[in-house]
């Protein structure tokens, strides 16, 4: 399991391959990676959007993922996990999130990516404030991945 | 009793600073520290709350010493 909250940009193919090299290596263990990348729109609710600031709650940021990764390993059966979340300001096209999960079957992996994914939606301690062409705004809530 | 409260967001906006100090005799509840809060600045019926980094709700008990936080629902990802 690893957790990383980050302040600057970056590349979430990059992050998965040297991950993959670094942690798990020619292991010759894991069958299935599945990965979700959330990535800044331009648009929301209608309005252009032209920047984003992305603020946490150091620490419990942190320890609520470690939660969530902890109940999906109690869940599905896999190897090993990466989560990479951005805060600071962000623009259009930046990646924001990266989980990627591996694991010996595709189950596994698919099942647990979506989990971790949907939990970090709804418990994690983000909040996104976006900067339209007229206006700044804190983004209310967000909305359920299952019904969209 | 010292409590230390930690507020984010909007919320942080709305009371104007990220965190402050309150000391009271008559704490015991999180609904006992926004009852003191909402005197000053009413925080949205939305408001969320944790004691020491974990989720809590309006019944939780709190000690001398926790650090409680109020926050609104989380955007991320």
């Amino acid at each position: 399991m690893a957790i990383y909250i980050r302040e600057t940009a970056f590349d979430p193919w990059q992050e998965t391959l040297s991950y993959q090299q670094n942690q798990l290596g020619k292991s010759g263990k894991f069958g299935a990676t599945a990965s979700f990348i959330g990535t800044m729109r331009d648009f929301n609710e209608g309005d252009d959007i032209q920047a984003m600031t992305l603020e946490h709650y150091p620490g419990m940021t942190e320890k609520q993922l470690e939660k969530i990764v902890t109940e999906a390993e109690q869940q599905w059966d896999f190897i090993d996990s990466l989560i990479i979340h951005r805060v600071g300001d962000l623009f259009p096209n930046d990646p924001i999130v990266l989980v990627v999960v591996w694991s010996a079957h595709r189950g596994a992996a698919f099942d647990a990516c979506r989990f971790i994914m949907e939990a970090l939606k709804s418990k994690a301690p983000f909040w996104k404030k976006e900067t339209l062409p007229s206006e700044v705004r804190w983004v209310e809530k967000n909305t359920d991945g299952y019904s969209n | 009793m010292a409590i230390r409260v930690r507020y984010f967001a909007n919320l942080r906006e709305l009371v104007g600073h990220s965190e402050e100090e309150l000391s009271a005799e008559n704490i015991e509840t999180i609904a006992d520290i926004l009852r003191i809060i909402n005197q000053k600045n009413k925080l949205p019926d939305t408001v969320l709350q944790a004691i020491n980094m974990d989720y809590a709700d309006l019944n939780s008990t709190v000690k001398d010493g926790d650090e409680v936080a109020f926050f609104p629902p989380v955007t991320g990802g």
